[in-house]
């Protein structure tokens, strides 16, 4: 008898933990949602920078470090990741420059005209890749427009667009419209005040900028550095297009490498896809380090 | 002194906007001129490039492709993203920060890269997927997927979730009722616009479309591509109808981002 009742509150005990579980369990049922989201960010995304890494390490079905020997012992890999840095850096630069000299003045506009050019600009930035690779051989090929009228006036000899400096013009091109629309809104920390006040205390305009506006803006020209950098270094299709793949760039050896004719090495591809990738963190280490520094930036 | 400065600024805006422009605009009076050898201006003008083009059949196939890709790429993001936005907003709000950071990745790794690894997992698997359109809609989801998550997010944060979907259960509706029927709605203007957003980025792609693809499956940059060698008159009209159809989208994402703003 006592047994009996005693077996029955076990009973009454475990159901209780059932359901107690359950109801835990029914707390964790909106994660079901994130599976399918998961699975595909998983297969798509995931999976492949696990497989580069992975296998970057891995030559000729054993661990080592060959392929990385390899890209340090090759000039011509070398080449592909100076050639590449160099565009990357200066239309970077130049770019963040003119961008943002545009939106410095835009500000200065009435509103629909500066809405239009925003507009614009955001239209532009999607005119990249092929398309804008063959507006620019239209344009500044060997029989391009401008080329023919900036010989006329004397200005240039010669001008090969399928050279670095060719190359450059396009990435700076590429690159005006993305800085324009990062920086548009980290121009408003410029308040007014801050100019009328600094001119009252006699500062020049030159003044001003040195002392006020670039200190308050440099967290941000910063920040739309590296994305311009990211941006560039990581571009494909307009090089691709131009030079048919003949320019030596780090995404063009990357390309060629998987998806060549000839001399498939994909664990060699991916080697040299971890060095890219640990050069971006670099340069975004030095960044962020540079931002943390800076007042503004606190 | 205000009168000059405003002078200047015009100049500046003016002046960088034209060289801007002067690309597109090229293209355009190549796309429209007869010919144009090597004389600073064209000869004369026609209409023949665009008939052309829009009577190729190869022309007509390949943006057909384009568009279901497209099309299809955008539907399985929205189909994954939404429930899944909903989910961290109303019940664990502390993953957005997490999923700021995962979306990023997409942006800090450069396709390029991403297609070594796609290359070599998928081309032997036992369900044929490189090569196919299907690996180009699982790869054009990622792309998308930023600009989905953070308009969807900013819409989810201007309306007040947890009062609307409570107020819902106190009538007697579920969670999926109230979800579909009050919170959807209010997302539409948010979601249309980095939907169109989204369309003018993946009918420029080229990069996983020709290393994943290639021939195999022409989508329009690699139909555009292939066109190098034809007359560049012809690839400029490609050019400007390609632009057209960027125009089209970002002009109505910027529409309706402007009306949401209101």
């Amino acid at each position: 008898m006592n047994t009996d009742r005693i077996v029955q509150q076990d009973q009454r005990k475990q159901d209780i933990k059932k359901t107690r579980v359950f109801s835990k369990l029914a707390n964790y049922k909106p994660i079901l949602w994130f599976i399918p989201f998961a699975f595909f960010f998983y297969l798509f995304q995931i999976a492949p920078m696990i497989w580069v890494f992975i296998n970057s390490f891995v030559y000729e079905g054993k661990w080592s470090l060959e392929n990385y020997h390899e890209i340090f012992n090759s000039s011509f890999i070398l080449q592909s990741f100076h050639n590449s840095v160099w565009i990357s850096f200066w239309s970077s630069l130049i770019g963040l420059l003119i961008a943002a000299l545009l939106v410095s003045s835009l500000r200065h506009l009435n509103s629909r005209i500066k809405e239009a050019i925003i507009a614009f600009t955001n239209m532009s930035s999607n005119f990249a890749g092929v398309p804008l690779a063959f507006a620019f051989i239209i344009i500044l090929g060997t029989n391009g427009a401008v080329t023919l009228l900036l010989k006329q006036w004397g200005i240039i000899e010669d001008f090969n667009l399928y050279s670095r400096w060719g190359l450059l013009t396009l990435y700076i091109y590429f690159q005006i419209p993305l800085g324009a629309l990062l920086l548009y809104p980290a121009f408003d920390a410029l308040k007014k005040d801050a100019y009328e006040a600094a001119a009252l205390l006699g500062a020049s305009s030159f003044r001003y900028w040195i002392k006020i506006g670039f200190p308050i803006l440099s967290p941000a020209l910063l920040g739309t550095f590296i994305i311009l950098f990211a941006n560039a270094i990581g571009a494909y299709a307009s090089v691709y297009a131009l030079t048919s793949g003949n320019y030596n760039m780090v995404t063009i050896r990357v390309a060629s490498l998987v998806s060549g004719d000839l001399f498939l090495e994909p664990n060699l591809a991916a080697a040299i896809s971890v060095v890219l990738m640990l050069l971006l963190a670099f340069i975004t280490a030095i960044n962020q380090w540079l931002i943390s520094r800076s007042y503004y930036g606190k | 002194m205000e009168n000059s400065k405003q002078f200047v600024h015009k100049g500046v805006v003016y002046s960088i906007t034209t060289l801007l422009l002067i690309p597109i605009l090229a293209t355009f009076i190549y796309s429209l001129s007869s010919s144009w050898g090597a004389t600073i201006l064209p000869d004369g003008f026609t209409f023949k490039w665009y008939s052309s083009l829009l009577t190729d059949p190869r022309f007509l196939d390949a943006f057909g492709r384009s568009l279901f890709i497209c099309i299809a790429s955008l539907l399985l993001a929205t189909l994954l993203v939404l429930p899944m936005i909903f989910v961290v907003f109303y019940y664990y709000p502390k993953l957005d920060k997490v999923m700021n950071l995962l979306i990023l990745l997409p942006f800090a790794v450069p396709p390029v890269v991403s297609s070594v690894g796609l290359l070599q997992l998928y081309a032997n698997s036992s369900f044929q997927l490189v090569g196919t359109p299907w690996i180009l809609i699982g790869t054009y989801f990622t792309i998308a997927l930023p600009f989905m998550y953070r308009a969807i997010a900013n819409s989810f944060t201007a309306i007040n979730l947890k009062d609307l979907i409570d107020a819902a259960h106190l009538l007697g509706a579920t969670t999926t009722k109230a979800f579909l029927l009050i919170i959807l709605p209010n997302l539409k203007k948010g979601l249309l616009a980095s939907l169109f957003l989204s369309f003018s980025f993946l009918l420029g792609e080229f990069v996983f479309a020709n290393i994943l693809v290639g021939t195999r499956y022409e989508t329009l940059q690699i139909y555009l591509y292939n066109m190098r060698q034809t007359s560049g008159h012809f690839t400029s009209a490609l050019v400007m109808t390609y632009f057209a159809f960027i125009f089209l989208s970002t002009w109505l994402a910027s529409r309706l981002t402007r009306g949401n703003n209101q």
